[in-house]
């Protein structure tokens, strides 16, 4: 995307719903100019005007659509959706706005991911809400490619959007640590077990905790399969002015630091321009 | 009416208006070109600079606290070499001041930097950042002795032509004091107030939040403080001021003025809306019409004191 197709707008709360213990998909209204926005972007939300919580929040997009009006003759609204867990005081003021509420929201930002050779099997890895971009990635791929996901979280009740993928037709693969959902332990252990059988051109694309991409990246490197991950991180400004969100890059050495804004730079990176700490 | 005029001249740099932005909120202006219109602004402050690159601190580097944030960025920058090739480039086209903060290890680094800016012609002035450690006096930081501040900003005066501003921090015991030090060398202005240092803890892991343990606090919760210290220096202190502290709005700003500041600088506000010093200006503006003042200049230390 562009830089001059950057905006900040006023957004209207459509309907803000818990989809799993802790966690919210909320719709919001957006400019059309949305539709731009690309898998792996992300947008600065705020969710308050006043001075305390003082600095945006950002979520990665999930889907984009286009509201339906209730009544003939009303113009169409286009919207946007994330998805968030409830962890903070910005997450619980997002928590609890109705329709009809309006925030302000600033975006789309960053780099989105490189959708690869159309005839490569498409791997999507992701845990809790980092699921949102993959979501909206998939739904971009599987037209053209074959996709496969893989969802990993602590419980059940972290694991988001397998029905959601499943009716876009795609095989997803599930695995709890407690085994309440799918098969017991790691998601990259189900991940590694899936590529074993070599053969296939694939490229991986994943968004979750960092030990989960940490490990994806290795299983990646191991299979010499290209692998594209989303980070998350603490941010102020989302552009790439405030430096507060760093990430140490591959050749990072004490001596000759090697820093990369998860906003800016990212917050899609080859695996490979990653140090893994 | 006829529309007011906004215009101000600090240290000899003339401005359309009094609002500019501040050193490590901004980036190099190009962040933030397609949010506003540069040349709205009253001047345009760079990221802090030094002589050679700075990679800054490790992660976690800033974290948000009531009604502000802390950040230990570790004056992360490009270095000269690269500003002068990468950024202003960029900055050429803009038709606005543009004032370089920087700032260096050794009394030596200040006199080299404002040496090479001086030969710049896109750069309209200097600001000192004299927060900094003193890496040849054990670490103490320029800006906390009034001796020290007097010799570097006397070493950076005698380096340069261009107008030079000194960056004052707040976590001093007397600012006033180092005011004086550096109306002594010299300096043609001051701006006013650098972060406060603080910390925050997380009682969970029993950490600090930040790798560095400690950061610099700005946003609306310092403002009160940099308002004290802006009508304190103001009062004691024959030099253009430049009020600094959690300014958001128009009303923020004009508050500095009739302290005693002559132009201001928007930071923290900048991340939160990208588009908000352009803002200020237009709301100033209003204010001025809506109030029958024609130059904003007029409320320069107007507060009325009985």
């Amino acid at each position: 995307m562009k830089k001059d197709e950057m905006m900040q707008f006023k957004s209207m709360v459509i309907f803000n719903d818990q989809i799993s213990p802790g966690y919210c998909k909320i719709r919001l209204t957006a400019p059309r100019e949305i539709v731009q926005s690309r898998p792996g972007q992300f947008v600065m939300v705020r969710v308050y005007d006043g001075i305390d919580p003082l600095l945006r929040r950002p979520f990665g997009i999930y889907d984009l659509g286009v509201f339906e009006p209730e009544y003939p003759n009303m113009p169409k609204q286009h919207y946007l959706e994330i998805l968030y867990k409830i962890v903070g005081r910005g997450t619980g003021i997002l928590q609890s706005l109705h329709h009809n509420d309006y925030l302000d929201i600033l975006g789309p930002l960053g780099n989105g991911f490189t959708m690869g050779n159309e005839d490569d099997e498409k791997i999507l890895v992701g845990g809790g809400f980092g699921l949102a971009p993959l979501y909206f990635l998939a739904k971009r791929l599987v037209s053209v490619s074959n996709v496969k996901v893989f969802i990993g979280g602590r419980k059940k009740e972290d694991i988001l959007c397998v029905t959601e993928f499943e009716r876009l037709g795609i095989d997803t693969y599930v695995a709890t640590d407690d085994g309440t959902l799918g098969s017991m332990g790691l998601v990259t252990e189900v991940l590694e077990k899936y590529l074993s059988d070599g053969g296939k051109r694939r490229t991986i694309f994943a968004c979750g905790p960092g030990p989960m991409l940490k490990s994806t990246a290795a299983i990646a490197e191991l299979h010499g399969i290209s692998c594209q991950v989303s980070l998350e991180s603490n941010m102020a400004c989302g552009v790439g002015a405030c430096l507060g969100c760093v990430t140490k890059g591959s050749s990072h050495t004490e001596e000759k630091p090697d820093y990369r804004c998860v906003c800016k730079d990212g917050p899609v990176f080859d695996s490979r321009q990653i140090l893994w700490g | 009416m006829k529309k007011p005029d906004l215009t101000v001249e600090i240290a000899g740099i003339k401005m359309r208006n009094p609002v500019m932005t501040a050193s490590g909120t901004f980036g190099y202006g190009e962040e933030y070109s397609s949010y506003l219109n540069l040349e709205r602004l009253g001047a345009i402050v760079t990221k802090g600079l030094s002589l050679s690159p700075k990679a800054g601190n490790p992660m976690p580097r800033i974290v948000e606290t009531p009604g502000g944030m802390l950040n230990a960025i570790g004056l992360q920058n490009v270095g000269i070499e690269a500003f002068i090739e990468n950024k202003i480039p960029f900055l050429r086209t803009v038709d606005t001041p543009v004032i370089v903060n920087f700032f260096g290890n050794t009394e030596d680094e200040y006199a080299e930097m404002a040496e090479r800016l001086d030969k710049i012609p896109e750069v309209s002035g200097l600001e000192m950042n004299i927060s900094c450690p003193n890496v040849k006096q054990g670490g103490i930081a320029f800006g906390s002795k009034p001796d020290n501040a007097y010799s570097v900003v006397k070493a950076v005066r005698e380096s340069t032509i261009k107008p030079i501003i000194v960056k004052l921090s707040p976590n001093v015991t007397d600012i006033v004091e180092m005011a004086h030090a550096c109306a002594e060398a010299e300096a043609d202005g001051l701006s006013l107030i650098n972060t406060l240092t603080g910390m925050a803890i997380d009682l969970q892991k029993r950490k600090p939040v930040l790798a560095n343990i400690t950061g610099g606090l700005s946003g609306p919760a310092i403002k009160p403080i940099a308002l004290r210290m802006v009508w304190q220096v103001s009062r004691a202190v024959d030099l253009p001021i430049i009020g600094i502290g959690g300014i958001g709005t128009a009303t923020d700003a004009l508050e500095f003025m009739l302290a005693g500041a002559s132009a201001v600088q928007v930071g923290t506000a900048n991340f939160i809306s990208p588009g908000i010093a352009e803002k200020i200006v237009h709301d100033m503006e209003r204010y001025l019409v809506e109030n029958r003042i024609s130059a904003v200049r007029e409320l320069v230390g107007a507060l009325e004191i009985q």
